[in-house]
């Protein structure tokens, strides 16, 4: 394995883990906070994907139709937490995942009536429609580097107002002791609705901005699901940093696996997660 | 705390049983030319009824929600498969002990690895577990991919040279399964109200106050993990016998899905509430496809429906009747019941 | 959606006024043909464009089959191959069906198979292209009217050696399908003289392909032949073209790579070459009469699936004529299917002792986001099976 071949390789693991941190952070947000587990986490990232698809052929604008999509994800998250999920904070985690696996049947379906079952695409957008030559035979689009900017931001951003702002003193805060927080005043019942909503957007908005660089098919949110509990868990639930670099483990061992060990390729993150259980049962970061 | 229920429970699934068991008798009256294959279906849901029998051990006794339970499923599956010789039968008296011996071991290991872990990450650990074999048998040379694999020959019940039972005729078969079902249950009766199943439901209630009372909860955990997984996977063996095909399908996390709605639907907690909850699910299921294409969001719009109006399922409607709750003064023994099957509104808060 | 209905409303309408039909002539009753394919989740498209073609097919023989009316029993197969036994038990033992037609998926076909086996129900498969069905678990009361792997793939060998390429990479998902794909195209460019240098297999279903296209370009091979279908086909093309590659090293394909995608992949196709048993573009008067009739009925453009579905339909009408609409004699029936040669939109087809169509294979290339068709890789093309003996 040469340099370049290492580097550009670098590069691919990093990308794919700052996108895999964006879909995860809300995922681990949710429960960090919430205490809920939601399976429909892939399917608002579908509906992202598509939300910006169907926009961006109505408007024939890709940053307008992302400005319009957000909201509508926004609303989606308020709508599923005020219908389904606010009955569900006292009780099992098992009446969590079987709502959530029954909205994953509801969305999917509602997904094929309204926009059908064929596979679609986004072109990727100006002004980042323009590729690096990184070695003499291989680019690489510039839209990826936007996307690993625009993911790095937004975790400096959930980082900052955690760790740095009066909200998220209350979001630790509640997360430890939400009758304590209720206590002092607080509306946790706004803030959980805030939480779920930011959490389903951040999701539906990873989707949004990969969705030109992936193709746009029914179910494409069931696979990532799966690969963002792996990086929950092995970064420890409801933990940020944990999210974060568990998603840059991933990204990278997914790369490099594929290339080094094709044979176990399709196991290795799984196996990753067994040898931090083994060692951390609460995950790198709890 | 005894798994004790009222009578009528008792009479309504021996009455169910009855007329299961007779439907050779009085099936091709109703169903015509059908009966056949209702036979089959009824065979099928009895399978799949084990199956979620078994995960309520889990699930609804011991408070370990699983969504990986699949594993075992179509680890019996595969483990029929592929022990079966290619052109003979198998006699199930080695086939039936192999299939729990692999679910056991294999129970034991991912069980040493997940019972660690707690709540939230149980789920997703289980969940994952299940995925990496579906990842293994999926690519693995010598397991027929993604594609699957048959079984060629249904395994024989023997007794020196003497056939005791045809499991190839459909109506044996479905006997023979109703009667695994009738074994795993009295078995999880007793087991339930065993001194093990107390401990059992002592950490379902409280873990932290079983460990100060001096039980090794870990172990127990893990033994209930593997008893679930050994009677998952003869569910799964029986299924792959049926129809003679083993697919990776069976392995997967839609599987535990789908599983954990029968359980849901059922009531957990109960082990008779997931046969009731396998049934309906099997029928219901039927029902919609009938109905529309998009029977998905039917489903999907049951499930939860269930979780929010009726989280005891039929096996809670059955034990607490709405018209009997009304009344605070009816009989202790069902309020007892009831307090008990309501273990799902202590907060589980981990993680 | 506008297909979707206009399809329930003939369903409503055919079953109408086939109530009605079967109330005057009791004894004639309609021939049952039951449709096991997916109607909900990936495959959709796939399910939806076969029950077109077929029904096409039919209404064009006055929705008859053999003087008898037509009632079709519609399952969803989900694309789920646990469950493929059950539902295709249903159709056979539940409907009663006198033919099943199914499925699109490789695994649900095992599933079918298990039970075509069993039950000797008469199967159709318009679309799986798994190798086993025809040849290891080759049955008589099993056809299949699209292709197998192998034979989509294996004139792509040649064709890559006769434009010079000696060093070639391979890349397709880890599972059946795209392996015998694969290895069917190995075969054929390897006999040549050809060298495959590297072949790339990508977890099932992981649409993720920078690390590989990294891999490729360090490589640096004359070609690369590639098998993906649906979205991981058109996040592949995409991709391939977007790190630049597609100038130095020339993608080359199975037809699938690209079928009813096109649209999808932005530009980004033009000039991949794949193969494959039809082409929308072919010029001849079947296909222009075909892609005419579709487009008038359900206003859009037909693709390989619609035209699977059409020549099974097309298939039952001719069978059923020659044995006058008998279901009852199965010998005779199945002898009927087999002896069935259709001038099919797809060009000339019959079938081989193993039950698979013997068909052109055409090399195609994307010009101005069509398939145009370059020439016949492999005419009249049979598949070996030679493990099938019936």
């Amino acid at each position: 394995m040469d340099l370049a071949f290492f580097g550009v390789q670098l590069l691919n693991g990093l990308q794919y883990g700052l996108l895999l941190f964006l879909i995860a952070s809300g995922l681990t947000l949710i429960f960090g906070i919430m205490g809920i587990i939601n399976l429909a986490h892939g399917a608002m990232y579908m509906i992202g994907a598509y939300l910006v698809w169907d926009l961006t052929l109505r408007l024939g604008n890709f940053w307008l139709a992302i400005l319009i999509a957000i909201p509508i994800a926004v609303a989606l998250g308020l709508v599923i937490e005020r219908l389904f999920l606010d009955t569900l904070y006292k009780r099992d985690h098992l009446y969590q995942v079987l709502l959530t696996f029954g909205l994953i049947l509801v969305i999917n379906e509602a997904q094929r009536i309204i926009w059908g079952g064929d596979v679609h695409s986004v072109a990727i957008p100006a002004p980042f429609d323009a590729s690096l030559q990184l070695t003499d035979n291989l680019q690489y689009s510039v839209y990826r580097l936007f996307v690993m900017g625009v993911c790095l931001a937004l975790a400096g951003i959930i980082y900052w107002v955690i760790r740095h702002t009066r909200l998220g003193i209350i979001i630790r805060a509640g997360a430890v002791n939400r009758d304590m927080v209720e206590g002092l005043g607080i509306n946790v019942r706004t803030l959980f609705t805030l939480i779920f909503s930011v959490g389903v957007a951040l999701t539906a908005f990873a989707g949004m901005i990969a969705a030109p660089l992936t193709s746009i098919t029914p179910g494409m949110g069931d696979s990532i699901l799966i690969t963002c509990f792996v990086v929950v868990v092995i970064g420890g639930i409801g933990s940020i940093k944990g999210a974060f670099w568990g998603a840059i483990l991933i990204g990278m061992a997914e790369t490099f696996g594929s290339v080094l060990i094709p044979s176990i390729a399709s196991m290795v993150i799984y196996l990753i997660m067994a040898a931090v259980l083994l060692v951390k049962p609460r995950g790198l970061f709890a | 705390m005894l798994h004790r229920y009222p009578k009528r429970v008792a009479v309504i699934m021996l009455v169910l049983l009855a007329i299961v068991a007779i439907f050779p008798l009085w099936g091709p009256a109703l169903f015509g030319d059908q009966s056949d294959f209702i036979l089959e279906k009824l065979t099928l849901m009895v399978i799949l009824a084990l199956f979620a029998m078994s995960l309520d051990l889990l699930v609804g006794i011991v408070g370990l929600v699983s969504l990986g339970h699949a594993l075992f499923f179509g680890l019996g599956a595969y483990t029929l498969a592929l022990a079966s010789p290619d052109f003979d039968a198998a006699s199930l008296w080695w086939m039936l002990p192999l299939v729990m011996l692999v679910a056991a071991v294999a129970a034991l290991v991912v069980g040493l690895l997940v019972i660690r872990t707690k709540g939230i990450f149980f789920i997703m650990t289980t969940l994952a577990f299940g995925q990496m074999l579906f990842y293994l048998i999926s690519t693995a040379p010598f397991a027929g991919g993604t594609d699957g694999v048959f079984i060629m020959f249904r395994p024989t019940l023997t007794a020196g040279e003497t056939m005791l039972l045809d499991l190839d005729n459909p109506q044996t078969f479905f006997y023979f399964c109703l009667g695994m079902l009738v074994a795993g249950f009295l078995f999880l009766r007793w087991l339930t109200r065993s001194y093990f199943g107390q401990v059992l439901d002592g950490i379902h209630d409280n873990e932290r106050r079983m460990q100060a009372l001096g039980y090794a909860t870990g172990g127990y955990k893990l033994v209930a993990f593997v008893i679930a997984g050994v009677l998952a996977a003869i569910a799964g063996m029986l299924a792959a016998m049926q129809y003679g095909f083993a697919n990776p399908a069976q392995l997967g996390w839609h599987t535990s899905g789908e599983v954990l709605m029968m359980l849901i639907l059922g009531g957990m907690g109960t082990i008779f509430g997931p046969i009731l909850g396998a049934f309906a699910y099997e029928i219901l299921l039927y029902v919609y496809e009938h109905l529309t294409v998009h029977w998905p969001i039917l489903m999907g719009l049951t499930i939860i429906a269930a979780v929010l109006v009726l989280p005891r399922g039929i096996a809670g409607l059955i034990i607490a009747p709405p018209w009997a709750r009304r009344k605070p003064k009816a009989v202790e023994e069902e309020e007892g019941v009831a307090a008990h099957l309501h273990p799902a509104t202590i907060p589980h808060k981990e993680g | 959606m506008k297909n979707l209905k206009k399809t329930a409303l003939a369903t409503v309408l055919g079953t109408v006024t086939l109530m009605s039909a079967s109330a005057a002539m009791a004894d004639n009753h309609p021939v049952k043909v039951g449709l096991m394919l997916p109607y909900s989740g990936t495959y959709t498209a796939l399910g939806e464009a076969i029950t077109n073609g077929l029904k096409l097919a039919i209404e064009q023989n006055g929705g008859q089959l053999g003087g008898r009316e037509v009632e079709y029993v519609e399952l969803d197969s989900e694309a789920n191959p646990s469950k493929a036994p059950q539902n295709m038990s249903r159709l056979v033992k539940g409907d009663g069906v006198d033919f099943v037609i199914g499925p699109v998926h490789s695994g649900v076909a095992m599933g079918m198979l298990r039970v075509a086996k069993q039950s000797g129900a008469i199967t159709i498969i318009p679309n799986a292209g798994l190798e086993a069905a025809t040849n290891q678990l080759c049955m008589p009361n099993v056809f299949r009217t699209s292709f197998s792997m192998w034979q989509n793939s294996f004139p792509m060998g040649k064709v890559a050696h006769d434009r010079g390429h000696r060093e070639v990479v391979t890349i397709t998902w880890d599972y059946a399908g795209g392996k015998e794909d694969v290895a069917g195209f190995k075969e054929a460019f390897e006999a040549e003289g050809g060298e495959i240098v590297e072949e790339i297999l990508v977890p099932f279903p992981s649409t993720e392909f920078q690390s590989y296209l990294t891999q490729i370009a360090s490589i640096a091979p004359d070609a690369v032949y590639t098998f993906f279908a649906g979205g991981g086909g058109v996040s592949f093309v995409r991709d391939y073209a977007a790190a630049g590659l597609k100038e130095s090293i020339p993608l080359m394909g199975s037809g699938f790579l690209t079928e009813g995608n096109i649209a999808a992949m932005d530009g980004a196709g033009e000039g991949v070459l794949t193969t494959m048993h039809y082409a929308e573009t072919l010029d001849s008067e079947e296909n222009r009469a075909f892609v005419s009739a579709y487009e008038a009925a359900f206003e859009v453009t037909p693709d390989t699936y619609s035209v699977q579905g059409y020549d099974t339909g097309a298939m039952l009408v001719q069978a059923l004529d020659a044995v006058g609409g008998n279901t009852e004699d199965r010998d005779a029936l199945i002898e009927a299917l087999a002896s069935v040669e259709l001038e099919s939109p797809r060009g000339l087809m019959s079938f081989s002792d193993s039950h698979h169509p013997i068909q052109n294979v055409y090399l195609r290339e994307i010009r101005d986001g069509k398939h145009e068709v370059v020439g016949v890789a492999a005419e009249q093309l049979e598949v070996p099976d030679d493990a099938c003996q019936m």
